[in-house]
């Protein structure tokens, strides 16, 4: 079975044999710049008993799905997978191939491209082909955040680079569509690189993803204390949704790390973003300034959380956001 | 136990701020730190040094200036300093960095090197891995605590919703998270003899056997071809208070929106 030319690979993150949703969203965008190229959008699924996923890779967009099925697999290790990956690269030498900026995605990319001596560009917000030339364009924020810069890889193939989660969409999946699944025929080979899983310990989080939400309501070191920033819960359970931090809010002890919005939090696009004490980092801002609806509430007027927010309150959170629940839930009960 | 710790010198980004008429960074008097990341891979590595007497190597590449930080990890505990400095060098992606740090460090003697998980500045978390790869021997990315048995490392490896008990034999590379400790300061003594007593061993281009197609701007995949200040959307309203009005205000937006 061939597969065309310039094709555009998606490597699909699962845990637990369930697709991580940022392999959807980079299989969205894969389409358009495959479309470009005129090629076509292969998904790369790893892992043990998995073959029934293919069929979810399909609907969301992926034309064609290499499938390795093997035992070695079930669990993400860095070298069985860097195995498969560049042995698939050498041998359907694909143009672009594109990993969520995930865990795993972060700790496969460089190992595969140091084996397959290509480039690699982190964390990019923004991929494109640019008209006329079809140079493959990847941007990334640099400087915490600072700055955004275009990279591309002119010369080694494939051009390779993770992309934040949250930041391209999905399709809406067909789940009529049809692509063909191709088995991995290659080897793994056991080596010194092999490492040992002897226990996986869960986190103990929250199941509620901050980046599926659709409304988030997010505190930083103004909410001032544990108390102050608890008020905020009560503001996301009225209005249906979860609880986002700033970074100090989380160095602060009063929110959990994978609720950490930002450079080095999670980037999130909402329907609705309310910031409560939040002064605004840039390293914030870069994760949420795409949101629909930004309002921020911060008693300096200076904060440049103002720069981004499409409502800006100038007070005091502590004292605005309970009177804001409260307003919220007497109008949710006239209803 | 030989260690060696990769540690790279980065402008304090929370310091760093755009010019708003200009839209360009502002890096004057923005000071350079070690890498947080990275001192926490050194206060890993000091930590093996106090329980089973390890020798701690660090090395970092960069400009002449970067001298400042391999003394301050020397002025922390650190045994022996290398600084990979050459115009030769300059302009490195990734890859060619990876490439230039990993042949110094076959140079020398090493059971584990640890780096940080990835640096403030670039936030590209690939050099550790890489450096492994080019060595042939396994990483382990993202390691939030760490011990040594026999001849493996065992780590407990951070994901978004579990740890990992993993082990590896040595030689092996780990990054490391800045969350895993609280690092040590240096001490009046220990920066005496960071610059009074131990040296950094400067190496440049023919010290290190590297090919000339694997350093530098030219053994680099990846090109800059620009970089933009970051465009910040038109602000919305800006209104200013007491507190009723305020709430008020917010509840007319959400109904606008159809939120409620």
């Amino acid at each position: 079975m061939s597969i065309k030319e310039k094709a555009v690979f998606v490597f699909a993150d699962q845990v637990d044999n369930q697709i991580t949703p940022v392999s959807f969203e980079l299989i969205g965008k894969a389409r358009d710049l495959a479309e470009q190229l005129g090629s076509e959008v292969v998904a790369l699924l790893l892992g043990f008993q998995v073959a029934d996923l293919t069929n979810e890779l399909i609907a969301y967009g992926a034309q064609k799905v290499i499938l390795a099925d093997h035992a070695e697999l079930e669990h993400y290790r860095t070298e069985p997978y860097t195995q498969v990956v560049a042995q698939v690269i050498e041998k359907y030498q694909p143009e672009i191939v594109l990993f969520g900026a995930t865990s795993i995605g972060r700790d496969l990319a460089p190992r595969v491209a140091g084996r397959v001596h290509t480039g690699l560009t982190a964390d990019c917000t923004s991929l494109e082909i640019e008209e006329g030339t079809d140079r493959f364009l990847m941007t990334r924020p640099a400087f915490g955040g600072n700055l955004l810069a275009t990279i591309v890889c002119p010369d080694h193939r494939p051009a390779m680079a993770t992309v934040r989660p949250g930041v391209m969409i999905k399709r809406e999946p067909d789940e009529s569509a049809i692509g063909e699944v191709i088995n991995f025929d290659g080897l793994i080979t056991e080596n010194n690189m092999f490492t040992i899983i002897h226990d996986v310990l869960k986190r103990g989080l929250s199941k509620h993803d901050i980046q599926d939400a659709r409304i988030i309501v997010s505190g930083g070191r103004g909410m001032k204390n544990a108390e102050g920033f608890a008020m905020l819960k009560e503001l996301a359970d009225v209005l249906g949704g979860e609880v986002g931090s700033s970074r100090a809010a989380v160095d602060a002890g009063w929110e959990d790390k994978s609720k950490q919005v930002g450079q080095t939090g999670k980037t999130v696009r909402p329907n609705l973003y309310i910031a409560c004490g939040i002064s605004g980092a840039i390293q914030h801002l870069a994760g949420m300034e795409e949101s629909d609806l930004i309002i921020a509430i911060n008693n300096d007027p200076t904060a440049p959380i103002f720069h981004v927010a499409d409502v800006g309150i100038v007070g005091d959170a502590l004292k605005i956001v309970p009177k804001l629940t409260e307003a919220i839930r007497s109008e949710r009960a006239q209803l | 136990m030989k260690i060696i710790v990769c540690i790279k010198q980065v402008p304090d980004t929370t310091e760093v701020r755009i010019d708003p008429v200009k839209g360009t960074l502002i890096r004057e008097g923005v000071p350079s730190i070690m890498n947080p990341d990275d001192k926490a891979g050194l206060e890993a590595a000091l930590r093996l040094k106090d329980e089973l007497g390890a020798h701690v190597t660090v090395i970092s590449m960069g400009p002449r200036q970067a001298d400042t930080v391999l003394r301050e990890a020397l002025a922390m505990g650190a045994d022996a300093a290398y600084l990979l400095t050459d115009p030769a060098f300059s302009g490195a992606d990734t890859w060619a960095t990876s490439s230039t740090l990993a042949a110094a460090i076959g140079k020398l003697d090493y059971d584990l090197i640890i780096t940080g998980r990835q640096a403030i500045d670039g936030d590209t978390a690939q050099v550790g891995p890489e450096i492994a790869e080019h060595l042939g021997i396994p990483h382990i990315s993202y390691c939030r605590d760490l011990k040594i048995e026999g001849d493996e490392i065992v780590v407990k490896r951070q994901f978004e919703d579990r740890y990992q008990i993993l082990s590896a034999k040595l030689p092996a590379l780990i990054t490391a998270l800045g969350e895993m400790n609280h690092p040590r300061y240096m001490t009046p003594g220990g920066i005496f003899d960071a610059y009074r007593e131990k040296e950094v061993v400067i190496w440049s281009r023919n010290e290190v056997p590297v090919a000339d197609g694997n350093i530098g701007l030219k053994g680099s995949p990846t090109r800059v071809v620009k970089t933009n200040p970051k465009m910040l959307k038109q602000p919305g309203t800006v209104i200013e208070a007491g507190v009723e009005e305020s709430v008020q205000y917010v509840m007319a937006k959400l109904k606008e929106k159809y939120i409620l």
